[in-house]
């Protein structure tokens, strides 16, 4: 087949490796900046079976540097658009989509069926997520991590290597650590990282040497600088995963993995009709819930108008992806408004759920 | 002893330098670390790992480099 015939006569590759990439199966969690170069490059390299996992919907603001979209996939979930794009870009391939968030409940069962991980997120939560069922599951991760014109690559779990866990043992506690959708991403950086990302995980179904295992990769855009530091593996962190295994099969609920005290899952929320539920978004922002019958107070008036929020009832702050929510919480209980927690899921929580209930 | 310190993410922002040469009368790591507290009290809300010799450290052990990298984790995508 000519399609690949560019890296099959790389003698490195050949027609063996070629059959390597094809039987691979490679799941990539997040389908933004970073996951785009690296499914745009797997796809063409001809990975036989891609899995893409994102709950989110394609924004004009993610086209600066989620390159596989444009503006007909506007409004589109991340995972469908892409597999669209990819599929015309080479439809030999098969791709497997998950429009659910990556979570406790279904990551054990989203791994089991793939070889390598690709951790694409912009959160530190999934990060833990999807390092510690990889550990549990024995499946490599392939890292990536950026902050504005920095960033981090990393294989952890390979060949029982260390985790991310053995890097940095816990999650921050507090958000301290602000997003790009906060902080600002210079595109090309996630291309950079992504495509490097996408290069460790040919390594590895290729079987090369060289494998960012207990290695982190510091490159900075500006200075063009890279640095790779050395870590090792922690046994005692390692265990502590292991451990609690059980939990995360059972779907332990409030007792998972990295569930804190101040959110809640769309799957609890059960007396939705006691509750007092408030929207911490912009009033222009989407999605916008149907029919729906609490409060909106954003953010920045929040402080505000701490009159209308329920002194009695249990409140449940809400905003885009339970980011805004989560510091809402913080500033309710400091104003001595203590019954009350984040939607974890943000507004697409509620969707599913008014989904649940109107199919009885 | 004079150590030569490169800051990495939202460290560099703190610092406001990429790098700088510091004067050093600790020995540990974490020694170290809580010297740059004193010069930079919101890393102490950071979750910092202090490298030398292109190895992260355990902060328990003796600093012997010259060079030291300090690293906060990152989380955007």
């Amino acid at each position: 087949m000519s399609r690949y015939n560019r890296q099959i006569i790389l003698s490195e590759i050949g027609q063996e490796g070629q059959d390597r990439i094809s039987r691979a199966k490679v799941l990539v969690i997040g389908a933004g900046g970073l996951g785009c170069p690296v499914l745009q490059y797997l796809a063409a390299a001809g990975i036989g079976t891609l899995g893409i996992v994102d709950f989110d919907v394609v924004e004009e603001s993610n086209l600066q540097r989620q390159i596989l979209f444009g503006v007909s996939s506007l409004g589109q979930n991340k995972a469908l658009a892409a597999k669209s794009r990819l599929l015309d870009l080479n439809p030999t391939i098969h791709i497997e989509t998950y429009t659910d968030k990556f979570d406790e409940y279904n990551s054990l069962q989203l791994l089991r069926d793939y070889d390598i991980v690709v951790d694409c997120t912009d959160n530190f939560e999934t990060r833990y997520i999807i390092n510690d069922a990889s550990v549990i599951e024995s499946k490599p991760v392939v890292y990536g991590a950026i902050y504005k014109f920095e960033g981090q690559v990393s294989v952890f779990n390979f060949e029982n290597g260390p985790s991310y866990r053995c890097l940095f043992p816990s999650l921050p506690e507090k958000e301290t650590i602000p997003n790009c959708s906060e902080i600002g991403v210079l595109g090309v950086l996630s291309g950079i990282i992504g495509t490097m990302q996408a290069n460790e995980v040919l390594k590895i179904v290729l079987k090369f040497k060289g494998v960012l295992s207990g290695e982190l990769l510091c490159y900075n855009a500006r200075s063009a600088e890279i640095q790779i530091l050395k870590f090792s593996k922690s046994k005692s962190e390692i265990e502590r995963i292991t451990k609690k295994s059980s939990l995360v099969l059972e779907g332990g609920r409030s007792s998972g993995p990295s569930m804190s005290k101040n959110e809640i899952s769309f799957r609890d929320l059960k007396d939705i009709d006691t509750v007092q539920l408030v929207d911490v978004r912009e009033p222009n922002e989407e999605p916008k819930i149907q029919n729906y019958m609490g409060l909106t107070v954003p953010f920045r008036e929040l402080e505000s108008r701490l009159d209308e929020i329920s002194r009695d009832r249990t409140v449940i702050l809400f905003c885009q992806h339970g980011l805004r929510s989560k510091k809402a919480v913080n500033l309710l209980r400091k104003h001595n408004i203590i019954n009350t927690l984040s939607l974890r899921e943000g507004a697409y929580g509620l969707i599913k759920l008014n989904k649940i209930d109107d199919d009885g | 002893m004079e150590l030569q310190i490169k800051y990495y993410g939202m460290l560099a922002e703190i610092s406001q330098c990429d790098e700088e040469l510091l004067n050093f009368d600790g020995t540990t790591g974490a020694d170290l670390l809580h010297f740059l507290i004193q010069k930079y009290p919101s890393f102490a809300t950071k979750d910092i790992k202090v490298a030398q010799y292109n190895q992260i450290m355990d902060l328990g052990n003796k600093i012997t480099s010259s060079e030291i990298a300090l690293l906060p984790p990152f989380s955007g995508g």
